[in-house]
């Protein structure tokens, strides 16, 4: 259970740079530390004990595979996760090329 | 953009020959070992991106190579479609079903149609990958001199 | 297990807490891979390796964006003045973190301990799955054979994300010509 609360600790690290950082790199930051807690809690929830890895071998199949499924999932998400940063990146160095700053509050107080 | 030091040069000549090889072998043996089409793309991307960071290029060629990785991307995206459409027709007459025969299970030629999906994946993940670089040293290169 | 993925994930947090109070922008990027690569090993440690093969390469890249963007306009963080209206913020969100770390809590409950997940929905995914799909990648089949839908979604995502960088990272827009 404690490794369940840990995995939220994370979550809720991240929530608060969102929440309270100025710089939009380290609003980047903080949405892809959120990001990873979240994947760590699937693949948490899926772990079976002496469980082998989804691989068969056709000769000698295990008795027991860890779920799958909560696997393929975060795969997607990894990936998702990459073309979100990647936008959010484009967005914020053609924000710095027009106010000169990263600054969220400074860019609002500019009407452009 | 400027190159590196001599060192870093040879370097990269050599490694990225091997690191896009090490990404097709992870792409074509998806069915079989851990990886699949997203890691093997990203692979093949990265050795792009390093011949790229070694050698430094001009805005000029930047921009002609980032026309060939959208249109490459753009191939390869159409070509999941049309697979995944073919299987409208034949086999199991569903979207995305698996038409092709299974095979040996183990083997390199097997699984159907997944190895295809594999390829053309990540092709497309390989080319989105080098568009988004490319897009960002574009930018910050004709807007730095 | 939950021994070393929570020493694990001590050391994730220390580096998430420090990549958010660093002054200069490059050390906080750095200081993300910290999270990013402790991850690769939590996915090792929990026999999940096609995961831990894209976290590692999508993590190394994500750096090298990020490296892109920031190295040519590093601005330090501005101090923060401690008047009424920032106490206040501050305040409010200590108020809603621990509210929600509450109510994970009573969340957590209801959750089997680790490790003894019950097979209800992956049944059928993993009995008989070599027969069916072919492959003896068990979450290479899922994702391309059950669930390929899915996947052709994330593909178009991908895709998107490339034309959206290429219009947004554009010269000179139409109207201005």
């Amino acid at each position: 259970m404690i490794v369940y609360a840990l995995c939220f600790v994370l979550f809720l690290v991240g929530l608060y740079g969102v929440l309270t950082r100025r710089n939009l790199v380290k609003i980047a930051i903080s949405l892809s530390i959120m990001e990873f807690a979240i994947f760590l809690l699937l693949v948490l929830i899926g772990y079976m004990d002496h469980g082998e890895a989804p691989i068969v071998d056709p000769e000698a199949p295990a008795a027991l595979y860890v779920d799958p499924l909560p696997q393929a999932m975060v795969l997607t998400a990894i990936v998702i996760g990459l073309a979100t940063t990647a936008m959010l990146m484009a967005i914020a160095i053609r924000l710095f090329r027009k106010y000169k700053t990263f600054d969220i509050r400074e860019i609002r107080n500019l009407r452009g | 953009m400027e190159g590196m030091s001599i060192i870093v040069k040879k370097v990269a000549q050599f490694m990225s020959g091997m690191i896009f090889l090490y990404g097709i072998y992870i792409v074509l043996h998806g069915h079989l070992t851990p990886g699949g089409g997203f890691a093997g793309g990203v692979i093949m991307a990265g050795a792009f991106i390093l011949l790229i960071l070694a050698f430094g290029s001009s805005v000029l060629r930047l921009r002609k190579e980032v026309t060939g990785s959208s249109r490459v991307e753009s191939a390869a995206i159409l070509l999941v479609v049309v697979l995944a459409l073919m299987a409208l027709g034949i086999g199991g007459k569903v979207f995305m079903g698996n038409f092709l025969g299974k095979g040996e299970p183990g083997e390199l030629l097997s699984a159907g149609v997944i190895p295809l999906y594999n390829l053309f994946i990540g092709i497309e993940v390989a080319g989105a990958i080098l568009t988004i670089f490319l897009a960002l040293v574009i930018f910050k290169e004709e807007n730095s001199s | 297990m939950e021994l070393s993925i929570s020493v694990i994930l001590g050391f994730m947090i220390i580096g998430a807490i420090y990549a958010l109070h660093a002054r200069d922008l490059l050390s906080a990027v750095v200081a993300m891979g910290i999270v990013g690569y402790g991850l690769v090993i939590c996915f090792l440690l929990l026999r999940a390796p096609d995961l831990a093969i894209v976290q590692i390469v999508v993590e190394t890249i994500t750096l090298v964006i990020m490296v892109a963007v920031v190295l040519g306009s590093t601005s330090k963080e501005t101090v923060t003045r401690f008047d009424r209206r920032s106490i206040m913020q501050l305040l409010a969100t200590a108020i809603v973190l621990v509210g929600m770390f509450y109510f994970f809590l009573l969340a957590v409950e209801n959750l089997s301990p680790l490790g003894e997940h019950s097979l209800l929905m992956s049944d059928a995914y993993v009995n008989g799955a070599v027969e069916k799909t072919g492959s003896i990648n068990l979450v290479t089949g899922v994702l391309f054979d059950f669930r390929a839908y899915d996947t052709l979604g994330e593909a178009v995502i991908l895709y998107t994300a490339a034309l959206g960088s290429l219009v947004l990272l554009r010269k000179k827009g139409k109207k201005e010509a």
